[in-house]
């Protein structure tokens, strides 16, 4: 992997960030006066002019705007009026719910959709490919907020087996994750499939066959390897969505992480809070899509050696 | 097979199987398709494959795209993958019977005994591993190899079919390869475990001319080397004077003629054998799938005339063609499927 690929793509991380964060600033200022959102209606014009020098409104818009970067640059995230805190450390101090919710939802998932996509394309027809792809449609369609609560009725409120809302033991931790992940196994699965069953016809699956390779030897060196190419697409969207896609679920759960505290802070309007989150979203994206680049290079040696043709 | 003496040309044709459809008398032939049939539940796509192969011969397969030479090859290896499968007959391979082993213990031949080089072979190398791998991993399957020792000797088969820079080459991937260097990868992976036989799917049509004659000129001396039958699919009769001991003809799923290469080519006595000949010397597009000097084109499997499935298209047809023609002996080195050939000849 040469290191001008990666400048270049840190490169474009940054400037997507730029971007974003620009965003952050332009939509808040068209959304109107910022004061009127944060303070109550009937706050005197006085207090609110005060706030105004407080938090350098009163400046011409560039200005505010550059500012506004250089506290970026130095960590300062804006002022969360709820919390009395940097709101950098209120978020903060909800990303490792997130986390834990979002990596294990991950992980489970990924393992789950790779698995059963390997094995329908294998088995392709019969009743296990049926099955997953049922599976796949019922996760695809299944509203998230819907599979939770129908969830809780059965798990926590008719059987009592599992709790349901907040943080605090594994099996607090299983309702969230199966809702959270259950439409991402099935996306994993359906590509996973689908790339499965074109590699299984490439010549070169007949060759290793022809080299008297053990079918399980050629599915997972010769197979997976190749079908994992466009998966890895879908996975960095899931990655990318891993703080934003928590929103609804940690809302139905009670799921003390930030998709909630996204929630709780746009109905307080704790417009630093909101910035902070979106950014940081922005941010998960940016990782997501670099990390998808290197595995692309990694996985496909077409891409990383383009241009040095040898006879 | 008995020897069953065909009615109506009794005394001058027989059916033999020492005779052209394999090696005469001689050693026992180390590959025999035994009636070999090739189909879907729906149709057949080969039917009634005869044919043997003596240790160290080269056999040629001809005919035009679809007639059904690449089954043939796959079902002498037991490679034919759902829906397609062998639906009758048996094949031997060096004293088993192939058509009666469980696909784990065709693994162990497979690779080892009998191997294949298919025809475009940078498609039939795996795009995301290092060719010196992909060599290297059937030596560690079937000799036991170390990873290490098997990647020194992948570099001494690369040095071997006449890769240049063995060892650096061994890192390299397939798209990193001309044509014909990932043709000469996958000779030295046929031929890493020193296979009894080679199965040579064209080879040769993918490259451009210079490189097929490399090719060829490689594949034959290894052969001589290595002591290694081989079965050549080819459309190219060019090629096959080349390299040929014995030649068969295929059209629309069946041997229409076999015969020594040196019979053939003096006497070709199928109506569509004589056509190929005519196209050999008309047309200089060798691989091109259309016969220009034979009207028509090869019938589909699902709608093949019942007799004779060249009369459509055959010259010589007559009422009597509407009978299947049987492979019969013309000679010792020569069978014909045709009822144009009497016992006059
Ligand atoms: N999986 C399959 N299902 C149905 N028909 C098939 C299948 N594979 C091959 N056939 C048919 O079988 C016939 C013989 O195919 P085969 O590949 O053996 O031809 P070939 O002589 O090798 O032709 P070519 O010169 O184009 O390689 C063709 O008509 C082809 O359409
Ligand atoms: S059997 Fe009849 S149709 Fe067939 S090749 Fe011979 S003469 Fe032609
Ligand atoms: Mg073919």
């Amino acid at each position: 992997m040469s290191p001008g690929f990666l400048t270049l793509k840190l490169l474009r991380g940054l400037l997507t960030l730029f971007l974003a964060v620009t965003f952050v600033f332009v939509i808040l200022r068209l959304a109107g006066d910022p004061l009127r959102l944060m303070l109550p209606d009937d706050t005197p014009p006085d207090v609110i002019d005060h706030y105004r020098q407080l938090y350098g409104l009163d400046r011409p818009l560039p200005e505010q705007y550059l500012r506004y970067l250089q506290g970026l640059m130095q960590g300062d995230f804006g002022y969360s009026f709820r919390d009395r805190q940097p709101a950098l450390d209120t978020v903060l101090s909800r990303i490792p719910a997130t986390l834990l919710l979002g990596l294990t939802s991950f992980v489970v998932s990924t393992l789950i959709g790779l698995v059963a996509g390997i094995v329908a394309a294998l088995r392709r027809g019969s009743l296990v490919d049926q099955a997953v792809i049922s599976f796949s449609i019922f996760g695809h369609s299944m509203p998230s907020f819907f599979l939770g609560i129908l969830m809780i009725l059965l798990f926590a409120m008719t059987w009592r087996i599992l709790p349901s809302a907040g943080m605090g033991s594994a099996a607090h931790l299983v309702m969230p994750a199966i809702t959270l992940g259950v439409g991402g196994a099935g996306a994993i699965a359906r590509f996973t499939r689908s790339s499965m069953l074109e590699v299984l016809n490439q010549p070169y699956m007949k060759t290793a066959r022809a080299k008297g390779v053990p079918v399980a030897t050629r599915v997972l060196r010769d197979a997976v390897p190749n079908a994992a190419i466009p998966v890895v697409t879908v996975l960095g969207l899931r990655m990318g969505g891993l703080i934003s896609g928590t929103v609804v679920v940690e809302t139905v759960f009670a799921w003390p992480g930030i998709g909630q505290l996204l929630v709780t802070a746009v109905g307080q309007r704790d417009l630093a809070v909101v910035q902070t989150i979106v950014i940081l979203v922005a941010l998960t994206m940016v990782v997501a899509n670099f990390a998808v680049d290197v595995a692309y290079r990694w996985l496909d040696p077409r891409i990383a050696g383009a241009g040095k043709e040898a006879t | 097979m008995t020897l069953v003496d065909d009615i109506s040309f009794a005394g001058t044709r027989r059916r033999t199987s020492s005779g052209p459809t394999g090696p005469a008398v001689g050693p026992e032939p180390l590959l025999r398709l035994e009636g070999v049939s090739v189909g879907t539940d729906r149709v057949d796509l080969v039917m009634d494959v005869d044919l043997s192969l003596a240790p160290g011969e080269t056999l040629c397969l001809v005919g035009e795209s679809g007639c059904g030479k690449s089954l043939t090859c796959l079902a002498a290896m037991g490679l034919l993958s759902a829906p397609v499968r062998c639906t009758s007959g048996r094949v031997h391979f060096a004293g088993q019977e192939i058509s009666a082993l469980t696909e784990t213990q065709l693994q162990a031949l497979r690779g080892r005994d009998i191997s294949m080089i298919f025809q475009d072979a940078t498609a039939a190398l795996n795009p995301v591993r290092r060719v010196g791998d992909q060599v290297a991993e059937v030596l560690v399957l079937h000799e036991g190899l170390t990873c290490h020792a098997a990647r020194a000797r992948a570099a001494a088969l690369f040095d071997m079919v006449g890769i240049p820079d063995p060892r650096a080459r061994l890192r390299a991937y397939p798209h990193e390869l001309s044509g014909g260097m990932n043709q000469r990868v996958m000779i030295a992976m046929a031929l890493a475990c020193r296979p009894k036989l080679i199965v040579a799917d064209e080879a040769t049509t993918a490259l451009d001319v210079t490189t097929q004659a490399q090719i060829l000129d490689l594949l034959r001396q290894l052969q001589v080397e290595t002591g290694a039958a081989m079965i050549f699919v080819t459309h190219d009769l060019g090629v096959v004077a080349e390299i040929a001991d014995r030649v068969a003809v295929m059209y629309s799923g069946r041997i229409v003629e076999v015969a020594t290469a040196d019979a053939l080519f003096e006497a070709p006595r199928h109506p569509y054998t004589r056509g190929l000949m005519a196209c050999r010397l008309h047309v200089a597009t060798p691989s091109a799938g259309r016969l220009a000097a034979i009207e028509g084109v090869v019938p589909p499997p699902s709608a093949r005339p019942a007799g004779c499935a060249f009369a459509p298209r055959c010259p010589k047809a007559e009422a009597v063609c509407a009978n299947r023609p049987a492979l019969l002996g013309v000679g010792a080195a020569q069978a014909v499927a045709c009822h144009s050939i009497g016992p006059a000849r």
